[in-house]
């Protein structure tokens, strides 16, 4: 008995005197956790409903997407409205996870130093977005917003069809005619007049094409900020969605 | 080439394989970064390549001059039967730790005062909040919290291993490659190179570097281990080793991305949407649980017995703490996203999991607080010791608020509110720091052979101006979050939302003040302190610490005897 | 997969996942076997050379 013992504990000191197994387990028991818990989120059906109107963002919205994460924008502004009534109330409709399944990264913050913007889009007029983004305190005078006044320089997207394709590699539906097209997409956004918007918005179903306040003939990163902006929130009618559908 | 033999000499010198290895590495290494920062297709990318190929070539003269200077045989393991421990690069990191800490509280005091007063942003792009608020983070996490664990963790291990350093060139390629990860890390920021991942902010290529630089770490501590004397692996180096592992795991999926192309500093990360938050928080809260917690936990491991001059508590307590605490943290990451677009099992898993966390927690702070029973009288007179029992007792608070503000009902209110703030900085100043703190006065005079450090008067005055910062930090952030919690809610008589969302903002003003303050006061600490150590470091004896013996020892001459 | 099975899951064998480990760790600090060896771990950051 004594022997059986004193083998069995033979075998459990080596945690204690092989760093190797002890780094084993300790990784075994950590990895578990994150197992257990993200796994499921990739083939659970329910994780993510099925909306109709998500669409992956036009080059001119990625675009500003990515001048939206550059400056930390997602400090201090969420993009997730909870289901409480005064979020609801406050902000709209709360936030499904379908909306942001083509989002990578995803921005739904941590933070409430501003207001929520997951629906943002629509709320206010180009001209407060620029105005507003120009400097905050001539629209809002108590905000605390820096002021983005340096956003009016031209933007670099001359490679944005990259983008799309990144993108693309990584699952958001992107099709062959979006990359290619994605540099005119790009500038054909800012031009309603132009010939190009019925095949735009073909590619990009309900997207809107207008110069959103600025000179067409030189994209400024503003524009494309103020064109994300402006979809944010904007891609599901809520009046034709139905929420019992989609319990969980 | 620089790898031939020198010539005949009677004990001939020969480069060692880890310098023919790191030295051809970092020679292609410079080509090919110089070579990628000419044909960069954005400006941040080619000046950080730039900078990695300046490195490179830099690490590389270092080891040719090193070669050029030091004996023909390879540093001895023992010296009279005592360990020759390798104490380079721990000075480095120790000395790195303490001016990252205050460029970083440095950095935290300004975005404070610009929620106060935003005409501080200069309206500048570099300045602006949102590029200055990762480098803050980052500042005080990663490098002043990297160095202090990287620091200690190669000190302890070879203490309580008896036995030097694995590898003459890795411990330095650890801390000067993590290093160099903090200048890429920061400096990108500034220039807007950001993925947007809370606490992971930096881009693809930093990533890859900070992975190499982290499994050298790995396998130098492991290394150590291995060669140890001591029968027995000393509980702060499982700590050390999980803290270690599991960063590198959390860093590597976290971090999965697709650059836009590999001469370019913009990725876009592996997940999505609900996806990739479940993995970022899995990972943001684990950089919590993992690095700020186990990292630092090894520390009071170490470092409250050694100045209590006592061993810990309970052993068995340590034992059962690690596997407990290990085991539990990994799950709790999803309460970062209660009420989100989540499914719900996972954030009921995550918020019980976070609520069993208080258990091990406590046990663990329990562990190191009774350690000094029968030695309470320390406290009065010790205030290095002062600063890490105090550290214990903002653990304990923290692991309480922590659980509670993981309850949904509770999270409802305080998310997206500055009560969170006032909770990361219970934590991060109370606790993280300030066993930091202990740590640093414990360990410069322990380096540089330094019979005490120059003025305990000093560190007197560090604490209490310290804690001062911290009351006025933290309670402004608890009034200041309820309240804006409140106000968000609140319907008036006709059933509407009472205020709008400006006038919440427009309510914290004067709390945001007292915040910047408190911070204020904890950097001012933090100088009282570089100081102090630097005179240490200097060999200097302040007039008012304890008079020296008669014999008259000088400072810098001192005995071998740490100062305990 | 749906989420009845998932917790199922969870309530079953991961309470008793959670259990056993913590068992064997407990009673792996407490065998008295392991006292001598443990004080002696706890006076390793004391021992000066």
């Amino acid at each position: 008995m004594a022997t059986a013992q004193a083998g069995l504990w033979k075998r459990h000191e080596v945690f204690e005197k092989n760093s190797i197994i002890l780094l084993l387990g300790a990784l075994l028991v950590v990895a578990i956790g994150g197992l257990v818990e993200i796994t499921p989120l990739f083939y659970l059906k329910s994780t993510v409903e099925t909306v109709e109107g998500v669409r992956p963002y036009t080059p001119l919205e990625l675009a500003g997407r990515n001048i939206y994460i550059r400056e930390g924008c997602y400090l201090c502004h969420s993009q997730m409205i909870r289901p409480m009534r005064d979020e609801v109330e406050r902000y709209g409709h709360f936030s499904l996870a379908a909306e942001s399944m083509y989002d990578h990264p995803f921005q739904w913050g941590s933070k409430r130093t501003g207001p929520d913007l997951a629906r943002v889009g629509g709320k206010y007029s180009d001209q407060w977005h620029r105005e507003h983004l120009k400097d905050p305190r001539a629209v809002v005078p108590a905000s605390i917003m820096p002021a983005y006044a340096f956003l009016d320089r031209p933007i670099d997207a001359d490679a944005i069809a990259d983008d799309l394709k990144a993108n693309r590699a990584l699952g958001v539906p992107y099709t062959d005619e979006m990359v290619a097209l994605a540099r005119s997409d790009l500038k054909a956004q800012l031009d309603p007049d132009g010939p190009a918007t019925a095949d735009l918005q073909r590619r990009y179903p309900g997207v809107s094409v207008r110069d959103f306040g600025g000179d067409k003939a030189r994209i400024a990163e503003i524009d494309a900020l103020v064109a994300y902006l402006q979809v944010l929130g904007t891609m599901v009618d809520f009046k034709i969605y139905e929420d019992k559908k989609n319990l969980r | 080439m620089a790898a031939t033999p020198t010539s005949a000499t009677p004990t001939s010198k020969y480069m060692t394989e880890g310098e023919v290895g790191l030295g051809v590495a970092l020679m292609v290494g410079a080509l090919l970064c110089a070579l990628a920062s000419a044909r960069a297709v954005d400006a941040p990318f080619s000046i950080h390549m730039a900078v990695f190929a300046l490195a490179a070539l830099a690490g590389l003269v270092t080891i040719l001059r090193r070669y050029g200077a030091r004996p023909a045989a390879p540093p001895r393991q023992e010296i009279d039967g005592k360990p020759n421990y390798n104490l380079g690069p721990i000075k480095f990191a120790t000395v790195a730790a303490m001016a990252w800490g205050i460029a970083g509280f440095s950095v935290g005091c300004i975005i404070a005062f610009q929620l106060w007063a935003p005409s501080l942003n200069l309206g500048l792009e570099y300045t602006s909040f949102g590029r200055l608020r990762p480098l803050h983070t980052s500042a005080v996490i990663f490098a002043f919290g990297g160095n202090v664990l990287i620091g200690t963790s190669f000190y302890v291990v070879q203490r309580t291993c008896r036995a030097r350093l694995a590898g003459e060139l890795a411990p330095w390629f650890v801390v000067l490659g993590y290093n160099l990860f903090i200048v890429v890390a920061g400096t990108g920021y500034l220039m807007g190179v950001t993925q947007s991942k809370e606490y992971a902010e930096p881009e693809w290529y930093a990533d890859l570097w900070l992975t190499v630089v982290w499994v050298t770490y790995l396998l130098v501590f492991l290394a150590t281990l291995r060669k140890r004397t001591e029968p027995h692996i000393f509980v702060a180096n499982w700590f050390y080793l999980a803290f270690i592992v599991t960063i590198a795991m959390l860093h590597i999926v976290n971090n999965l991305a697709m650059p836009v192309s590999f001469l370019g500093s913009k990725s876009y990360p592996m997940f999505a949407g609900v996806q990739d938050a479940l993995i970022q928080w899995w990972y943001g809260h684990n950089a919590v649980g993992f690095f700020l917690t186990a990292g630092f936990l090894a520390i009071m491991y170490y470092f409250v017995p050694k100045r209590a001059e006592r061993p810990i508590y309970s052993y068995r307590l340590s034992i059962i703490h690690f596997w407990a605490l290990i085991f539990m943290y990994i799950w709790a990451g999803p309460h970062h996203l209660h009420y989100t677009a989540l499914p719900d099992w996972a954030q009921t898993l995550g918020m019980t999991f976070s609520i069993m966390l208080w258990m091990p927690s406590w046990g663990g702070m329990i562990n190191g607080l009774m350690t000094l029973s029968g030695a309470w009288d320390k406290l009065r007179t010790d205030p290095v010791l002062r600063f890490m029992v105090v550290s214990l007792a903002f653990y304990g608070m923290a692991t309480f608020e922590g659980p509670m503000m993981a309850i949904k009902a509770v999270n409802s209110l305080s998310h997206y509110t500055d009560w969170t703030i006032g909770h990361v900085h219970s934590g991060a100043l109370g606790w993280v720091a300030y066993i930091s703190f202990g740590a640093l006065y414990c360990l410069v005079p322990w380096l540089w052979n330094r019979r005490e450090l120059y003025s305990l008067k000093l560190v007197e005055w560090h604490f209490w101006i310290s804690t001062l910062g911290i009351v006025l930090y933290i309670t402004s952030m608890w009034v200041a979050g309820i309240m804006q919690g409140l106000m968000w809610r609140a319907y008036n008589a006709l059933g509407f939302l009472e205020y709008s969302f400006v006038e919440t903002v427009e309510a914290m003003q004067p709390y945001y003040l007292v915040r910047a303050l408190g911070g204020v006061l904890f950097l001012t600490g933090a100088l009282i302190m570089a100081y102090n150590l630097a005179m240490t470091i200097a060999g200097k004896t302040a007039a008012e610490s304890d008079p020296l013996p008669a014999d008259g020892a000088l400072p810098g001459t001192a005995g071998l005897a740490p100062a305990e | 997969m749906t989420y009845e099975n998932a917790s199922a899951f969870a309530q079953t064998s991961g309470l008793l996942y959670f259990v056993t480990i913590f068992m064997a760790v407990a009673v792996y600090a407490f065998w008295p076997r392991n006292r001598a060896r443990f004080d002696a771990a706890a006076h390793l950051p004391l021992n000066e050379d």
